[in-house]
């Protein structure tokens, strides 16, 4: 019976013991995960930091692209209206010279018949 | 003036009340999309014009041959309507081609000998009002030349690669464009059909007027 108890608690010194040496396993390789992270993102964001393009200041140059964003396009209703319009704004500006005009003289022959016809009385 | 003119100038109402109706059930062309749509307006002011520049044309010879005032009028009068429908043109021109190419204006050979046609009859204008007398002959030939390049600007886009479409465009237009822009054009030629006749009116007036300063001083 004694020899039974003594067994037994040999058996749970050495799971005991298993346990301890996997826990310190755990421990470690948290350790050295924790390690290679710091080691990965300090250069990283040392690289970030020198990357880092300077402040705005004024263009270099000019980058072509074959083609827009569709958003920067130029829209065409705009256009298409501003076609329309000018066409009827030069066509009535023209007909309201040539009114302008015939009405000048009209008024210039009322004015020159008058005048000859009171030449002619007289 | 003639009785016609009211008549005319009705219908003509009439036909730009509603070409914008056709104008707006016309289809998109494929590549161009909505801007193309400047083309029904476009079009029909140069030929408009192109009308104005045989009318000029036809008129100055009729003045050489025979020295009759009255074509040397109607040629005054045609050649300020080259000038007005062919600032139109040179407008809605680079305002579709801002869209189309990309660009405002491309010196190719459309576009500039258009542009050197109307210089001509912008020419031709100013030698009238500041050429002083005898200066009608002068301008008559300056017409008769500008008559000659009418061909060359039209038959340019297919002589020289250019970047306007060639001219079997307009002939191989389905119904669905073909309609609006021949309507349009259609009234295009009415107005200048009537707003030749109200200037011409005008310089026969003018002529009028003449006589009774000469009468006065007689």
């Amino acid at each position: 019976m004694q020899r039974k108890t003594q067994k037994a608690k040999g058996r749970r010194q050495k799971a005991e013991g298993r346990r301890q040496k996997v826990e310190g396993r755990r421990q470690k390789a948290a350790i050295l995960w924790v390690v290679l992270l710091i080691a990965m993102l300090v250069p990283s964001a040392a690289f970030a930091q020198q990357q880092q393009p300077p402040k705005p200041a004024a263009q270099d140059g000019f980058v072509p692209i074959d083609q827009l964003q569709p958003k920067e396009e130029l829209p065409a209703a705009p256009l298409v209206m501003a076609a329309y319009a000018v066409a009827w704004l030069v066509v009535f500006a023209y007909i309201w010279s040539l009114w302008k005009r015939l009405q000048k003289v009209e008024a210039e022959i009322a004015d020159v018949s008058r005048r000859v016809a009171s030449g002619a009385r007289r | 003036m003639s009785k016609s003119f009211p008549v005319l100038t009705l219908i003509l109402a009439g036909m730009f009340v509603y070409a914008p109706v056709l104008i707006v059930g016309a289809p998109y062309e494929s590549t161009m999309g909505l801007v193309q749509k400047i083309f029904y307006f476009h079009f029909p002011s140069w030929m408009a014009m192109f009308l104005a520049v045989f009318v000029a044309g036809a008129a100055s010879v009729a003045f050489l041959v025979r020295r009759n005032p009255r074509a040397d009028a109607l040629a005054v009068a045609a050649a300020e309507l080259v000038v007005v429908f062919g600032a139109i043109g040179l407008i809605t021109g680079p305002l579709w081609g801002i869209k189309a190419w990309g660009v405002w204006w491309s010196w190719d050979p459309r576009g500039t000998s258009a542009l050197v046609l109307w210089l001509i009859f912008i020419a031709y204008l100013l030698l009238r009002r500041f050429g002083g007398p005898g200066s009608e002959r002068l301008a008559a030939a300056v017409a008769l030349f500008g008559m000659f390049n009418v061909p060359f600007v039209y038959w340019s886009v297919n002589l020289w690669r250019t970047l306007h479409p060639k001219t079997t465009v307009v002939s191989s237009l389905p119904v669905s464009m073909g309609a609006p822009l021949w309507f349009s054009t259609a009234a295009f030629l009415g107005l200048a059909v009537a707003l030749l006749m109200l200037r011409t009116r005008l310089e026969h007036r003018r002529a009028e007027l003449d006589q009774l300063f000469l009468a006065l001083e007689d």
